[in-house]
Order: C-alpha cells, then sequence, then structure tokens
C-alpha cells in the first residue's frame, strides 16, 4: 500500500468534490430541464469517500464491479464527465451510447467491467473477474461493490463461499448506508437487528470481516488496501463493511411518462419522520469534514481548495452544456446487430 | 479421420480440444472432475479445471465474469432446469451486458445442461426448457441431434463471443456416430438437411430428429416423400432453409420435445406464416408435447411426447388436407 503525500490526498479531495458535484447536477437537471433524464437514477452523494478511498488502491490492471448506484466510480478511474452526463440524459456520445442509461455505465478501458441493475448480481460477476485476476498470476486483484442489502440475497452468499474456497483475489466492499430502499437495516438483518456489524457474515465464510467509516478516505483507503495487499498475496478475500449516509433519497421517483420527476427527501424524514437522523448526517458530510481535515493538517490551502471548487463547477457546467448539446441516437441504431451480438 | 464414438463422448472431445488450442478456455461445474486423477485435471490443472458448489448463481455469474475479464469459460450446469435457478445470470445479464454498454464488452460463456430427459425423471428434470431462451436477444442455443455435431457446435460454441446455451439431449447420449477427430467446428445458423424429400418438409430438433426420420422411412414406404431439416441452433435459426424447403414441398409439420406454448415450433411457425404463406398448400401442423408438466408413470409420459406415429399421423393429414392438384 502506497502512503498517501499531499498531492494523493489533494487528488482524492478533487474526486470527492467531482463526484458529489456531479451528483448535484443529475439532481438539479430534473429541475432545471424537465423530461431530459428518464426512468431511475441512483446517486453516490455520501459516499464519495468511500468510492475514492476505495479506488485509490487501485493498481494497474486491477478491476471493478458495481451496482446501479454507478456514477462515481467511473468519474474517479477518470472517464470524461461528458459522456458520462450524455449517457444519463440518453444522448448519442453517452458513454454506453444511449444503450444503458444511469444504471449501467461501463469503462472497461479503465478496469470498470460493469455494474447490474439487480440487486446482488454483480457480486458474482466480480467475483469471476476475480477467478480471471487468478488465473493471469500477475497480483492483480478486483474489488467487488454492492450495498448493505445485496448481504441478503444468495448471490451474495454463494460468491463469498467461492472467493474463500479457491482464495480468489477480490474485495468486497460493501457500502452499507442502512437503507434498502426505505427499509432499515435492522428491520431485514439478523445482524443489524442484534446489534451486530454486517461484516460478521465474513466469519461464516472463513475471511477477514472488517467495518470501517466509510465517511473517513484514509481509513477506507488503509482498510481495503490492506484487504487488497492480502488478495494480491494470495490469500484470498476481504469482507470491508463500508458504513456511509447516502444524502439524498434512494432514487428520483417512480412514475409514468409525463409526470415530472424529482427527488424526494430522504427516506429517514418522509418514511420514520426523523429529520434529526438526516440533519446529523449532514453536519457529518464528508466532502466539507475531509477538506477541513486537510486544510488543518496544511495539505491543502484553503485557496487551493477554493480554486478546485470552481475548476469542478466550470467542469460539470461544461459537462450538463455538452450533455444537453448532443443530440440523440438515431432511432434505428437500436436494432445495431453488432451490439446484440458481438 | 473420422471414428464412431457416443454422442457424449464426443461432447467431451470438444471441450479437451478447445482447451488445449485455447488457454483462455476454462471449465466448471458441479461434480466436474472432483478427482485429481481426472484426465482434463491431469491435462489442464486445477487452474482451470475446478469443481464447484451447488451455487448456479454465483457458477453462471462468475462466468458473465470470466468472459467480460477475456477468458472463455464452459459451465456444467447438469440439467437444463438448474439453469432456472439462476435464470437472472442466465437471461438478463448475460446477454444484456454487451448491448447495454453500447458494445463496449463481450460475453463469450457457454452454459452447458441437458435436457429432455424424458426417461422417468418426471416434472423438473425432464423439460425441453429452450423456447423460453429464444426471447432474450443475446443469447443463443445449439441443441445437437448426432454425435458429430455435438462435437462441433460444442467448439463453436466456445469459440463465439456470446453467451450460448448448449444443450445436450439426454436421450442421446450414448448414441454412436461418426466424428471427425482433432479440431471440428460446426457453424451457427445453419440447419442440416438430414433427409431430402419433396411432399413435405419437416422440421424436428434435439432427440425428435430420429423420430421424424424414422416417421419418414415409414411414410417413404406409402409414396410420401418428406425432407427433414434439422435447425441444429434455435438462435440463430436458419429460417431460409426451412422457407426454401418449404416452397419446394408446400405443406410443413413442425416437432419439438418442448411444449406447444411459447415453444420453438410456434417461433418456426411464425416465421413461415409470415414469410412463406403463398408457398403453403395446406396450414403449418405442429407435433410437439402436451403443454403439461412431464408425469413421471411409463405410459403417461409416453402419451405426452412426439413420437414417430404421431409425426406419421400429422404428415398424412396435412397433405391430405392440401387441395388435390389440377
Amino acid at each position: 500500500m502506497q502512503e498517501l503525500d499531499n498531492d494523493r490526498l489533494v487528488w482524492m479531495f478533487t474526486q470527492m468534490l467531482r463526484i458529489r458535484e456531479f451528483e448535484e447536477r443529475v439532481k438539479r437537471t430534473f429541475e432545471d430541464h424537465p423530461g431530459v433524464i428518464r426512468g431511475h437514477t441512483h446517486l453516490a452523494d455520501g459516499a464519495e469517500a468511500s468510492i475514492v478511498g476505495s479506488l485509490a488502491t487501485m493498481a494497474p490492471g486491477d478491476q471493478l464491479m458495481a451496482t446501479y448506484r454507478c456514477h462515481g466510480y467511473p468519474i474517479a478511474l477518470g472517464t470524461d464527465t461528458k459522456s458520462i452526463m450524455a449517457e444519463i440524459y440518453g444522448r448519442k456520445s453517452g458513454l454506453c451510447g444511449g444503450y444503458g442509461g444511469s444504471m449501467h455505465l461501463v469503462d472497461p478501458s479503465r478496469g470498470f467491467l460493469g455494474t447490474s441493475g439487480i440487486v446482488g448480481q454483480g457480486i458474482p460477476q466480480a467475483t469471476g473477474a476475480a477467478w480471471g485476476a487468478q488465473l493471469r498470476g500477475q497480483g492483480q486483484v478486483v474489488l467487488g461493490f454492492f450495498g448493505d442489502g445485496a448481504s441478503k440475497q444468495g448471490a451474495f452468499h454463494e460468491s463469498l463461499n467461492l472467493a474463500s474456497l479457491w482464495k480468489l483475489p477480490i474485495v468486497y466492499v460493501m457500502e452499507n448506508n442502512n437503507y434498502n430502499v426505505s427499509t432499515r437495516s435492522e428491520q431485514e438483518d439478523a445482524n443489524a437487528a442484534n446489534g451486530e456489524p454486517l461484516s460478521v457474515k465474513a466469519a461464516a465464510y472463513s475471511m477477514p470481516g472488517v467495518t470501517v467509516d466509510g465517511g473517513d478516505p484514509i481509513a477506507v483507503y488503509e482498510t481495503v488496501g490492506a484487504a487488497a495487499d492480502r488478495a494480491r498475496k494470495g490469500e484470498g478475500p476481504t469482507l470491508v463493511e463500508s458504513k456511509v449516509y447516502r444524502l439524498s433519497a434512494h432514487g428520483n421517483i417512480i412514475a409514468p411518462p409525463g409526470v415530472p420527476l424529482h427527488y424526494p427527501e430522504h427516506e429517514a424524514i418522509t418514511t420514520f419522520g426523523n429529520r434529526e437522523e438526516y440533519e446529523a448526517a449532514l453536519r457529518g458530510d464528508p466532502v466539507p469534514r475531509f477538506r477541513a481535515r486537510l486544510v488543518e493538517q496544511g495539505a491543502l490551502a484553503p485557496e487551493r481548495a477554493d480554486e478546485i471548487a470552481q475548476e469542478v463547477h466550470e467542469e460539470m457546467d461544461a459537462a450538463v452544456k455538452f450533455a444537453l448539446d448532443d443530440p440523440y441516437p438515431e432511432p434505428e441504431a437500436a436494432a445495431r446487430a453488432d451490439f446484440v451480438y458481438a | 479421420m473420422a471414428r464412431e464414438i457416443p454422442y457424449i463422448a464426443a461432447v467431451q472431445e470438444a471441450i479437451r480440444v478447445e482447451m488445449e488450442r485455447d488457454p483462455s478456455v476454462v471449465f466448471y461445474g458441479q461434480d466436474v472432475a472432483p478427482s485429481d486423477e481426472d484426465p482434463l485435471v491431469q491435462a489442464f490443472g486445477r487452474e482451470r479445471v475446478r469443481v464447484s458448489p451447488i451455487s448456479e448463481t454465483a457458477e453462471i455469474g462468475m462466468a458473465v465474469g470470466l468472459a467480460l475479464a477475456g477468458y472463455r469459460p464452459v459451465v456444467e450446469l447438469l440439467m437444463a432446469e438448474f439453469m432456472l435457478v439462476a435464470m437472472n445470470q442466465v437471461v438478463n445479464e448475460a446477454p444484456r451486458l454487451r448491448y447495454m454498454s453500447g458494445g463496449q464488452v463481450k460475453v463469450p460463456a457457454v452454459f452447458k445442461a441437458g435436457y429432455g430427459f424424458t426417461a422417468g425423471w418426471a416434472g423438473q428434470h425432464t423439460g425441453s426448457i429452450y423456447g423460453m431462451f429464444m426471447g432474450f436477444p443475446g443469447l443463443k442455443i445449439a441443441l445437437p441431434s448426432t454425435p458429430a455435431d455435438a462435437k462441433g457446435l460444442m467448439a463453436t460454441a466456445i469459440r463465439d463471443d456470446n453467451p450460448v446455451c448448449y444443450l445436450i439431449n439426454y436421450l442421446l447420449v450414448l448414441e454412436h456416430g461418426d466424428v471427425p477427430e482433432g479440431e471440428y467446428t460446426v457453424p451457427f445458423g445453419e440447419a442440416a438437411v438430414r433427409r431430402s424429400g419433396s411432399d413435405v418438409t419437416i422440421v424436428a430438433t434435439g432427440w425428435t430428429v430420429g423420430r421424424a426420420l424414422a416417421a419418414a422411412e415409414t411414410l417413404a414406404g406409402e409414396g410420401i416423400e418428406a425432407e427433414v431439416i434439422d435447425p441444429r441452433t434455435l438462435n440463430p435459426l436458419d429460417t431460409a432453409t426451412i422457407l426454401s424447403s418449404v416452397e419446394k414441398t408446400g405443406h410443413l409439420v413442425l416437432v419439438d420435445q418442448g411444449t406447444r406454448h411459447g415453444g420453438a415450433s410456434a417461433v418456426i411457425a411464425a416465421e413461415v406464416a409470415e414469410h412463406g404463406f403463398t408457398s403453403l398448400k395446406a396450414p403449418i401442423a405442429q407435433v410437439t408435447a402436451l403443454d403439461v408438466t412431464v408425469p413421471y408413470s411409463e405410459p403417461m409420459e409416453a402419451f405426452v411426447l412426439p413420437n414417430e406415429e404421431k409425426i406419421a399421423g400429422k404428415v398424412r393429414q396435412v397433405l391430405g388436407e392440401a387441395p388435390v392438384a389440377a
């Protein structure tokens, strides 16, 4: 695991800010440009530290897979935000040409092998990619991202059993935001109901299970990094439970065509009437928290932090403008046989 | 050089030859080579040949991930119904990922399973369930009916850059036939004309190909010359060969071990009804399994299945319904 020097720390802060700003632009699109985004979007605001801390551990040739809540990973990996926004707007120059949309981003050129829109189903795929890394024998690892809800799926349990059995080089990163849409973890998870962390599930598969503050990018980096080092050495998988607080609702409202879409308030408020929980999460927002920490330890001058914020602001202005101006795909492109079959 | 070997040995031979040819091919599944003495383990090592737990979602999902990472997995699933346990990976992941990525990724994976084991295995291990897979663009389906095709279609499935359901008819595993040695492929989407004839076209799949050929011999004794076509793959489907045969014969009987509704023969019937209607001198007829769960008891099991007599009878009926030529 590499030491995090000041340049790297500032890089991490910048990526966190880019993810945050991008997600806020997605959310604002529903108000500023009604009808431009269709279907369902899921935002990573609140999970930036977890995403960036995890991805900062990646070495050349490492790969990852994720879920439908997938905007943050390619942003941190360096995929052009113009192409990501254009994909979410269903445009021709989108990352996936408008074939996938918000839930199905993929950029294999940067090791991002893809996502599944179905809860838990990307976990065995990431596990298979880890078998591939083991076959290559070059010390590469796979990061498999999923949510707490997925840990109630058979796919999770089957995959962890196999990965441990075969000592596959994978780090399972469970981003635990404590809500399955609007159901709280303790309502649907036996460990949570008994006051235990969800990482105890790892014990059933004879692998280490660690819980980390997913709002602290350095803690995530160190935890995922140690797990990745272990995997690189052939010692097998680790389950990392990264505790995050999703700062937006699960997704935009679900409604038939013609009904304007928007983001409702967080389920803590809309379902449970617990505004204090949500406001406490806002007070602990990982992005300003990390900025303050870097400024305090002298890694980042406040003026430089403001400059970065301005650069990110301009980048996302450009992403939205590009996506709005980009044409829609030709309808006939839907029938491209070479996309149906390789 | 061809020599006579059983269908099941031909399947295994294809996997072995392709593993020798391409180091990215891996083979695993339930009860695959649990012994280190297994010839495939001896030849290719435990890195590439593994026995897996009874975890279909993980097994098939891992094949998708291996394929995304540049490998060519062959997953042994034993019974086609076991794919139903992991249906999301088979139909909603593997065939969709390329399209949803805008052509950025490919998923070259083979899902190998047996089907149609109507030999007293009752309702949950006997099904000819491939009809449902035809509704998922991106997913190819191979149904070998001869030992040579069993080898050649498996080799093609492994080399194909798309997910393939490679389905072994368990009633055929001990059938012997000439199989070429060494590398041998059979192209997807090219039907085989198993018997030429000018009076009626019979399209049959898998185990029913042999039943249709037997019926054709009986009919030949009555002066009826049937052409028997085996599509070999249902996706891609060689409709051109079927349509040109119907153009010649004017009559079509479709035979399939699967159910009638939502089945393979219904899809073929629709294609011919739309694109070959003017060639038809009589309505298309289907000889499928009945729309019931396959029963255990032998007389009932036989009752629901297509057989030689039902095929011959349907051909006579179709020809009898035809208007008398001037």
